[in-house]
C-alpha cells in the first residue's frame, strides 16, 4: 500500500467538496474492492474520504411503491431487511448471493454501483427493476447509469447517496456463481413492473443490460415457454478462464428461464 | 488412562491455544529493532537480465540494503541444493542446474525473486522495490509439458536438459511387460492430464532470521516439517559453516502440505541479511508471493495401458508418463513423479507385469515438489482410472473386475511387480462393506429418480492402496521432572495434525497418568537433539512408535529402580497401571515414588539418576494404508453443476491410535482430493507465462458447501511394520477422493455419451464436455 491521507468526512457536503478537490483522491464505502488494490499498489490515492460516519447514506426507507436504500448499506443490511423481503423478495436473494458473509458485512450498494464490476450483481436489480440513483445532485435513471467496463454515468467526484427501487409486481434474481470468487458468471434479473417486463443480464457483457428480444417475449406471455426458443449470441459476450462466452450465452437463457419459472 | 489411552477419540490440547488465538505462528513472532525483506519477483517467464540498478532504491527512505544474487556470490552463499536425481534410462550423467536464491542474470519463470530490499518497514521496502531497475531481455517461455516436449520448444536450460527433458527414468520390466501386453484378450489404454495445484497453505511461508556476533550463531525461526533438515541445509549448503552454528526454530505450523518440507529462496536472503545488516529480518509471504513462489503440485501427463485375459484378469500394465518440474529443480522434485509414486501405479491390484517410464520435465513455471501424497495420488489416479475404464469397455462391473485381480489377504506380504512389498490389507472385504453401507444395490433406483428432476446421477468407487511411513527412523527423548511431570521431545513436526495429543496419549496409557502431566517438545533444534521430520504420513506411524519404544526403555530403567526400593530382582518386576510390582504378590511402588526415587542418590540405587531414556525406532518397512471410496454426485445437465449426493469411506489405516483426529486427516484429505478433482488448478498463460491465478478470485478453492458429508468407517488390519500397527492418515484421503469423484463424474455424464474428461471437473468443463458428445451424437 502506497501512502495517503485519510479522512473522516462530517458530511455529504464536506465530502464532495474536499473529494472534487483532489483529482487523485478516492471515496472509502466498505473498501471490498478499494482496499485490495491499494494492498496491490494498484490503486494510489493521495486522500481517501471514508463515507462510513455519513448518516444521510445511511438506511433502508420502504414506502408505498419503493424500497429506498442509503449508499452505505451493506449487503447484509439488504439481504436480512425483513421489510425489504416482504416486498421485494427477489432484492433479498441477490444481495444474499454476493460474495460470503465477510464481504456482505462490507461491501455496499453504492460502493457496487459505483464500481460497476461487469460481475457485480446489483446492477441486475438496478437495471431488472428501474432503479432511479440519487447522487449529491441529480437523479439518473437505472437505464441510463452503466456505460461500460467499470464505467458509469458517474462525474468525478459525484457521490451515490441512494438507490430506489421500484417495488415490481413479481420478480426473481437467478445466479451462477463463480466457484472461485463467488461473483456471478451471469444473473439474470426477471421482473414484471408497472412499466412493463424487464430483463436485465450481468456478469455476461462490460456491464449490465437488458435483453429486449425476452421482455418482448414475456410481455406477451410471461411463461418459460415464451423465451425457450431465444438464442442469446455470444459474440459480444465475457470470455475467460472460467467462462466461455459461449457458456454464458447458455447460462443466461437458462437463468432467464430459471427465474421466469420461479414466479410464473 | 480409560479415557484419554490409545484409541480414544481425544480432542486436540492444542485446540484451546488455536482457537483462542493463542497460537505462535512465524508472523506472531517479532525480535526488537527487526527490519522488514521484501522480494522483487520476475515479472517475466524467461528473459535474460542485463543489469540491475539498486542506487535508487538504496537511497530511499528507510532502507538499509538492496540485495542481488551477486551480492550473495560475493560472500559465499551455496545455490539451492537439489536431493533427487532418477538415473536416465540412458545412463546419461544428470547435470544439476544452477538454482540461486536470486536470480544470477536469468529469469526463468515469473514471480523468480530477482532482488531483495531491507528496510525499518515493509512499506518502505516495498516502496524501494520499485525504484529497482531491472534491464530485462524477453525471452521465449515455454510452460506446459506438450509445448516443451515438442521439437524446437525454448530451452529452460542449456545442456542440463536438452530438449527440456532433465531426465528419462524408467521402473520395472519391459520386456516381460511386452510379452504380457502380446498375450492379451483386451488392451485398454487412457490418456490423462493430472492438473497442477497451489498448495495454499492457511498460514504463508514465513522467516524470522537472527545472527549472535557474539556466539557467531544464526538463529532462524520458520514454519517448516522439520526443522533439522533445514538446519543441515543451511549449515552445509547454504552458509558453510558447522552444524552448531545454525539454529532452527519451528513454532506452530498453519498447514504444509509438503511444500513446507523444502528449502525456499526467501529465508536464505533472510538469514544472509541478519548477519550483513545486524538486525533480526522478517520476511512473510503474501497471498500473492505464496501462489508465485510455494512449490506447487502435481502436473503430470499419464499415458496408460492395461493388458486383460478374456477373464478380465489384468496381466499387464504400462505407463508413459512426463512429469513438469518447473523451472528449477525443488530438493524432491525430480522424486515426485518418479520414485515417489510409480512404484504404486499396480494399486490393490496382483498385475505380474508392469513397466512405467518418465520423462522430467522442465518448464518456465515455479518448481514443482510433494504435494500431499506426492506422486502417490499421480498413480492411484491413472490406475482407478483405467481400471474403471476396463470395466466399461469389457462390460465387467467395477467391483467385479477389481474383485477378480486384488491382492488377497492370504497373498500377503505380496511383492508387486513395481518392487514394493505390501504388508497387508483385506481388499475385498472392504470395498464389500463399503458397497453396503453406501447401498450400491439402490443405485439405479436412485439414478433414475434423480433423471426424473432432470439431473445425471453418477457413481464412482476407487480402491486406492498407498506407501507410507517407511524409511529413516525417529529418536525421541522422554523425560520425568522430579513432579512427575513427562517431557517428550521428538522430532517430528506439527502442522496442525494434533501429533502432540497422539503422543501424549500413547505415553499417557503406557505410563497411567493424565495426559495434562505430558508435554510435547519439537521444533527446536537447540532443544530436540535429531529429527527427520513431518512428510509422507510418517509421524504417528514412526514417531509415535518410537515414542513407544522409548518409553518402554523408560519402564526397564524404572524397573531397575523400583528393585531397589522392593529390595527384588528386576526381572521379577512388572509394570502395570501406574505401578511397579513384583510379579505374583501384592508388593508394589507408585510411578510417583520411583521418579522420586530416581532423583535420589539413596534410594536409587546403583542406575543413572532421573527417570529418562532415548531410543531410536526405525520402521521394518513402508506401511500401504488403502481402502474404499464411494462417491454419488448429480450433474445438472444444463450448467454442468456438480453436487454431492453421497460419500462413503471404508478405509484401512491399520490401528486407530485416535479416530477424532484420524477422520479429521482423511476429510481433510479427501476435501483436497475432490478439490484437485473439481475445482483446483494453477494456470500459466501459454502466450505470456503469467500465473493467470494469482489469487483466490481466480483459483478455486473447495468451500465448506462445495464438499460432501463424509460416510466414515474403518477396519483395523494393522502393519506389522511398526510395533503400533499404524498406517499412517495423513495422504490416505487425498489419494482415494480424486479418483473416486472423477470415476462418479464420468459414470454420470456417460448417460449422455461421454466418456472422457480431465480433471478439474469444472462446470464449465463438464457443460463443454456434453455438449461436444451431443453435437457427435445428433452428426
Ligand atoms: C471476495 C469478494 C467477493 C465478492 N463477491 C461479490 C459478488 O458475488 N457480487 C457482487 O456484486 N460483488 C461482490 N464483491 C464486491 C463487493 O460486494 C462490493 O460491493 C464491492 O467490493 C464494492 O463495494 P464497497 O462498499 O466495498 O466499495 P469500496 O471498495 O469502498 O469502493 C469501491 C469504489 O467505489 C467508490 N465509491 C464507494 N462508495 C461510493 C459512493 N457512495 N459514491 C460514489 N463512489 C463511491 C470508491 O471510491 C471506490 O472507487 C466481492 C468482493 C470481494 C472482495
Amino acid at each position: 500500500m502506497h501512502a495517503f491521507t485519510y479522512h473522516r468526512p462530517t458530511s455529504v457536503a464536506d465530502a464532495v467538496a474536499k473529494r472534487s478537490a483532489d483529482a487523485d483522491a478516492s471515496y472509502l464505502a466498505g473498501g471490498m474492492t478499494l482496499i485490495p488494490t491499494l494492498k496491490q499498489r494498484l490503486a494510489q490515492p493521495t486522500q481517501v474520504f471514508d463515507l462510513a460516519g455519513l448518516a444521510d447514506l445511511k438506511g433502508i426507507v420502504v414506502t408505498d411503491g419503493a424500497v429506498t436504500i442509503g449508499a452505505m448499506a451493506c449487503h447484509a443490511d439488504v439481504a436480512l431487511s425483513a421489510d425489504v423481503r416482504r416486498v421485494i423478495p427477489a432484492l433479498s436473494d441477490l444481495a444474499g448471493t454476493i460474495g460470503d458473509p465477510q464481504v456482505r458485512n462490507r461491501g455496499t450498494i453504492g460502493g457496487s454501483l459505483a464500481n460497476s464490476d461487469p460481475s457485480a450483481d446489483y446492477p441486475a436489480a438496478v437495471l431488472g427493476l428501474g432503479a432511479t440513483i440519487h447522487t449529491n445532485t441529480r437523479q439518473i435513471s437505472g437505464d441510463d447509469f452503466f456505460k461500460g467496463l467499470f464505467e458509469t454515468a458517474l462525474k468525478p467526484g459525484e457521490l451515490i447517496v441512494k438507490v430506489s427501487f421500484p417495488i415490481p409486481k413479481r420478480a426473481a434474481y437467478m445466479k451462477f456463481p463463480n466457484p472461485a470468487s463467488r461473483y456471478a458468471v451471469v444473473g439474470v434479473m426477471v421482473a414484471e413492473t408497472a412499466q412493463g417486463v424487464r430483463v436485465a443480464v450481468i456478469g455476461a457483457g462490460a456491464c449490465a443490460f437488458r435483453l429486449s428480444a425476452m421482455e418482448t417475449a414475456l410481455s406477451k406471455s410471461f411463461s418459460v415457454a415464451a423465451i425457450k426458443d431465444i438464442a442469446i449470441p455470444a459474440d459480444d459476450l465475457n470470455n475467460d478462464m472460467h467462462a466461455t462466452a459461449e457458456y454464458r450465452a447458455h447460462l443466461v437463457g437458462v437463468m432467464a428461464r430459471r427465474a421466469v419459472a420461479a414466479i410464473a | 488412562m480409560g479415557n484419554f489411552g490409545i484409541g480414544q477419540a481425544v480432542r486436540r490440547v492444542e485446540d484451546k491455544r488455536f482457537l483462542t488465538g493463542a497460537g505462535q505462528y512465524t508472523d506472531d513472532i517479532n525480535k526488537p529493532g527487526q527490519l522488514y525483506l521484501h522480494i522483487l519477483h520476475s515479472p517475466h517467464a524467461h528473459a535474460d537480465i542485463s543489469s540491475i540498478d539498486t542506487t535508487a532504491a538504496k537511497a530511499a527512505p528507510g532502507v538499509v540494503g538492496v540485495l542481488t544474487q551477486a551480492d550473495l556470490d560475493a560472500l559465499g552463499i551455496g545455490d539451492i541444493l537439489n536431493l533427487a536425481a532418477p538415473p536416465h534410462k540412458d545412463g546419461r550423467a544428470l547435470e544439476v542446474p544452477a538454482r540461486p536464491a536470486l536470480a544470477r542474470g536469468r529469469v526463468r519463470y515469473v514471480g523468480e525473486p530477482v532482488a531483495a530490499v531491507v528496510a525499518d518497514t515493509l512499506a518502505n521496502a516495498k516502496d524501494a522495490a520499485d525504484l529497482i531497475e531491472v534491464d530485462y531481455k524477453e525471452l521465449p517461455a515455454v510452460v506446459d509439458i506438450a509445448d516443451a516436449a515438442k521439437p524446437g520448444a525454448p530451452l529452460v536450460h542449456g545442456t542440463e536438459a536438452p530438449g527440456n527433458v532433465w531426465t528419462h527414468w524408467q521402473l520395472g520390466d519391459e520386456a516381460a511387460t511386452k510379452a504380457a501386453f502380446e498375450k492379451a484378450h483386451k488392451v485398454v489404454k487412457i490418456d490423462l492430464i493430472n492438473n497442477r495445484i497451489a498448495p495454499t497453505a492457511m498460514e504463508p511461508r514465513g522467516a524470522l532470521a537472527e545472527y549472535d556476533v557474539a556466539t557467531e550463531r544464526y538463529t532462524l525461526i520458520q514454519g517448516s516439517q522439520g526443522s533439522h533438515k533445514l538446519r543441515d541445509w543451511f549449515a552445509k549448503n547454504i552458509l558453510k559453516v558447522p552444524l552448531d552454528k545454525v539454529r532452527v526454530i519451528s513454532p506452530d505450523v498453519g498447514g504444509a502440505f509438503g511444500m513446507k518440507n523444502f528449502l525456499f529462496n526467501e529465508p536464505i536472503v533472510a538469514v544472509v541479511a541478519s548477519k550483513l545488516y545486524g538486525k533480526p529480518i522478517k520476511w512473510m509471504a503474501d497471498r500473492a508471493g505464496s501462489f508465485l513462489n510455494d512449490a506447487h503440485g502435481r502436473d503430470q501427463i499419464n499415458h496408460a495401458e492395461l493388458a486383460l485375459d478374456k477373464d478380465g484378469m489384468f496381466l499387464g500394465l504400462r505407463v508413459s508418463s512426463f512429469g513438469n518440474v518447473g523451472a528449477y529443480l525443488s530438493q524432491f522434485g525430480a522424486a515426485i513423479p518418479t520414485m515417489a509414486g510409480c512404484a504404486m501405479l499396480v494399486g490393490a491390484y496382483r498385475t505380474p507385469a508392469a513397466y512405467v517410464d518418465v520423462r522430467v520435465m522442465m518448464t518456465n513455471t515455479a518448481p514443482v515438489d510433494a504435494y500431499r501424497g506426492a506422486g502417490r495420488p499421480e498413480a492411484a489416479y491413472v490406475m482407478e482410472r483405467l481400471v474403471d475404464k476396463a470395466s466399461r469397455e469389457l462390460g465387467i462391473p467395477a467391483a467385479e473386475l477389481r474383485r477378480k485381480n486384488f491382492i488377497r489377504p492370504e497373498d500377503f506380504p505380496y511383492k508387486t511387480a513395481l518392487g514394493h512389498k505390501y504388508d497387508s490389507g483385506r481388499y475385498a472385504e472392504l470395498m464389500d462393506a463399503a458397497y453396503k453401507r453406501a447401498d450400491v444395490a439402490g443405485f439405479e433406483t436412485r439414478r433414475a429418480a434423480a433423471k426424473k428432476n432432470g439431473k445425471l446421477r453418477g457413481l464412482g468407487i476407487s480402491y486406492y492402496v498407498e506407501a507410507c511411513a517407511g524409511g529413516q527412523g525417529e529418536q525421541p527423548h522422554l523425560k520425568f521432572d522430579a513432579d512427575g511431570k513427562l517431557t517428550i521431545i521428538i522430532g517430528t513436526q506439527d502442522n496442525g495434525q494434533g501429533h502432540r495429543t497422539v503422543y501424549a496419549q500413547i505415553a499417557a496409557d503406557a505410563f497411567g497418568i493424565p495426559i495434562e502431566n505430558i508435554v510435547v517438545k519439537q521444533g527446536d533444534t537447540d532443544e530436540v537433539p535429531t529429527g527427520v521430520g513431518t512428510g509422507g504420513s510418517r509421524s504417528i506411524p514412526v514417531g509415535g512408535s518410537a515414542v513407544r519404544a522409548t518409553l518402554l526403555k523408560m519402564i526397564e530403567h524404572g524397573k531397575d529402580i523400583a528393585s531397589n526400593l522392593l529390595e527384588a530382582s528386576a526381572q521379577d518386576i512388572e509394570f502395570d497401571a501406574g505401578a511397579f510390582k513384583i510379579a505374583g504378590t501384592d508388593r508394589k511402588v507408585s510411578l510417583k515414588d520411583v521418579i522420586g526415587a530416581s532423583f535420589d542418590d539413596a534410594k536409587r540405587g546403583d542406575v543413572k539418576p532421573g527417570l529418562y531414556a532415548a531410543e531410536t525406532y526405525a520402521p521394518a518397512g513402508a506401511t500401504f494404508p488403502n481402502g474404499c471410496h464411494i462417491c454419488e454426485v448429480d450433474v445438472d445437465a444444463e450448467t454442468g453443476e456438480l453436487e454431492f449426493v453421497n460419500y462413503t469411506i471404508q478405509d484401512d489405516l491399520g490401528y486407530a491410535m485416535n479416530p477424532l483426529l484420524m477422520e479429521g486427516q482423511i476429510f481433510g484429505g479427501a476435501v483436497q482430493g475432490l478439490g484437485q478433482c473439481l475445482f483446483e488448478h494453477a494456470v500459466y498463460d501459454k502466450e505470456t507465462g503469467q500465473l493467470m491465478t494469482g489469487s483466490f478470485m481466480d483459483y478455486t478453492m473447495p468451500r465448506a458447501g462445495n464438499t460432501p458429508r463424509f460416510n466414515y468407517a474403518y477396519t483395523e488390519v494393522p502393519t506389522p511394520n511398526n510395533t503400533l500397527g499404524i498406517k499412517g492418515a495423513g495422504e490416505a484421503g487425498t489419494i482415494g477422493a480424486t479418483p473416486a469423484v472423477a470415476n462418479a463424474v464420468i459414470d454420470a455424464l456417460s448417460a449422455v455419451g461421454v466418456t472422457h474428461i480431465d480433471m478439474p471437473m469444472t462446470g464449465l468443463k463438464i457443460w463443454q464436455a456434453i455438449q461436444s458428445a451431443q453435437s457427435k451424437s445428433a452428426a
